[in-house]
């Protein structure tokens, strides 16, 4: 009798589970049509690195090997050269991806804020040597507009009074 | 005579493509429609809103080898998809989808054959489903098939009972078993048979659901546990073949839902073959819905179902109807 009554309850509730399923089909989906639509990355997203230049062109990295001794994973690999004015720059400087597990660290390091970690996460490959980021990859336009990783860059300078550097 | 023949093959003609298309885009509205309950986005890239999805499933399952296990029943092996498939269309021999009209200067019914025992066809032709499933799991040569056919036969022998019974109410109040002549009693809303048989038209949907093997009555298929169940072994067209019939069965589940008990063409201003569409798609939303949310029926829960609850107030409704129809002279 107990068993009968405890049915006929759940059947008498059975439409409420049915008004869940037909809420759930008008809310918004929470997946999205991937490659046309993307999910805005987060500010802090470490991504795919590149190599920062001064407004004026030139490279920031001076070679000098800091983002390599940080990185735990020694995914870094770099050859100093200087130029005609003197300057030390790297020559070769190469990040093997598949070594690389984003820690940032390397990006923490650098004293003259050449390396970071960028949005881009779409990098994959069909062999090992499309996983090795030359420097060529990796160097941003030089002519280019304000990124709006710049623009957070910034904001996060501002906020914790670091000056431009040049 | 000749003029006969040419309508009635036209008309033929027209339901079974009409129906196919209809089976495709089908697979696309529960996609959808359960992804869109499960906030998913579902089929996105073929076409827009994936329109194009049930095209590129038929070609990629017509291009795709035709793979038959060695131990197989050949005969019988072939013969299952051939007999799920065939009776899902036959229901739709006696469907009335739309009232009587002219086209061309020809009168045309709005029916493929006006059977004086219309609702019993559609009995004895949905019957016949369970044969496709049953010898499909025996002559697969495999124990999840096997296993799936068993269940199968055994869910379905439980519920054709129910099944049959649960309309027999709405034969008693129509006195009558032609489609057509049920569609033609119900001609206001109010005297549709949904409002004097509620109970009827539950106990019809649910032994639908459980007919056509469909959530949460798809023991048989049971994805998680018997890897497909009996069309486990099939590849190709063949099991494109149950899968459409699946697809037909529910189809010609809401038809005859729609025709017995809503109404079928009848409906205002809006001519009748779009109102037998709407009533058709409201039946196919239900299934949709059924899957979207309850899980599927334990084997025990299933038998006990069947056999204690649908099958006792199957009775009873058509108990009580006999009654009312016995006290009211037949003259409601």
């Amino acid at each position: 009798m107990k068993g009968l009554l405890a049915s006929v309850w759940n059947v008498i509730r059975m439409p409420l589970g049915f008004l869940v399923t037909l809420k759930h089909m008008f809310k918004k989906p929470v997946t999205l049509d991937y490659p046309r639509k993307r999910e805005p990355m987060a500010p802090r997203f470490k991504g795919l690195h590149y190599l920062e230049r001064y407004d004026d062109g030139t490279e920031r990295c001076v070679c000098c090997g800091l983002c390599a001794a940080a990185c735990p994973a020694d995914a870094i690999y770099m050859e100093p050269a200087e130029n005609e004015k003197g300057e030390r720059y790297s020559e070769v400087y190469e990040i093997n991806l598949l070594r690389c597990i984003f820690c940032g660290f390397c990006e923490e390091a650098c004293p003259e804020e050449a390396i970071f970690l960028g949005q881009e996460y779409e990098f994959a490959g069909d062999t090992r040597e499309s996983f090795i980021l030359t420097k060529d990859k990796m160097l941003v336009q030089h002519p280019r507009k304000d990124s709006p990783f710049k623009k957070i860059l910034r904001r996060v300078r501002k906020a914790y009074g670091i000056a431009e550097s040049q | 005579m000749l003029e006969v023949i040419i309508i009635s093959s036209i008309k033929v003609l027209t339901v079974v493509i009409v129906v196919l298309t209809c089976c495709a885009y089908s697979t696309l509205l529960e996609r959808k429609l359960v992804a869109y309950m499960q906030h998913r986005l579902g089929p996105i890239y073929a076409g827009p809103w994936g329109l194009l999805q049930p095209i590129a499933d038929a070609i990629k399952l017509m291009f795709k080898e035709d793979l038959v296990p060695d131990r197989v029943e050949r005969t019988l092996y072939t013969l299952a998809p051939i007999l799920s498939f065939v009776p899902s269309l036959l229901v739709f021999a006696v469907v009335p989808f739309s009232s009587d009209f002219t086209l061309f200067g020809y009168d045309v019914t709005g029916v493929i054959s006006d059977l004086n025992i219309g609702v019993l066809w559609v009995f004895m032709i949905t019957g016949f489903g369970v044969y496709g499933v049953v010898l499909a799991g025996w002559s697969s040569g495999s124990k999840w098939s096997l296993l799936g056919g068993i269940r199968s036969s055994a869910q379905m022998i439980s519920y054709e009972l129910s099944y049959g019974l649960s309309i027999v109410g709405v034969i008693l109040l129509a006195n009558t078993l032609s489609m057509t002549e049920i569609v033609g009693q119900q001609d206001s809303i109010f005297s549709w048979y949904i409002f004097r048989q509620p109970l009827g038209f539950i106990l019809f949907f649910t032994c639908a659901v459980a007919e056509t093997n469909r959530a949460p009555f798809d023991m048989a298929e049971a994805e998680s546990e018997l890897v497909g169940g009996y069309h486990t072994e099939y590849s190709s067209m063949r099991f494109a073949s149950f899968f459409v019939g699946e697809y037909a069965n529910m189809l010609a589940a809401s038809a005859v839902a729609a025709t017995l008990f809503l109404g079928g063409w009848q409906g205002p201003l809006l001519p009748p073959i779009v109102w037998m569409m709407l009533k058709v798609f409201f039946g196919m939303f239900i299934f949709i819905w059924l899957r979207g949310t309850l899980p599927r029926f334990r084997y025990d829960q299933l038998m006990n179902f069947g056999w204690k609850v649908l099958f006792p107030l199957a009775l009873l409704n058509t108990m009580v109807t006999g009654l009312i129809v016995m006290l009211t002279n037949g003259t409601n």
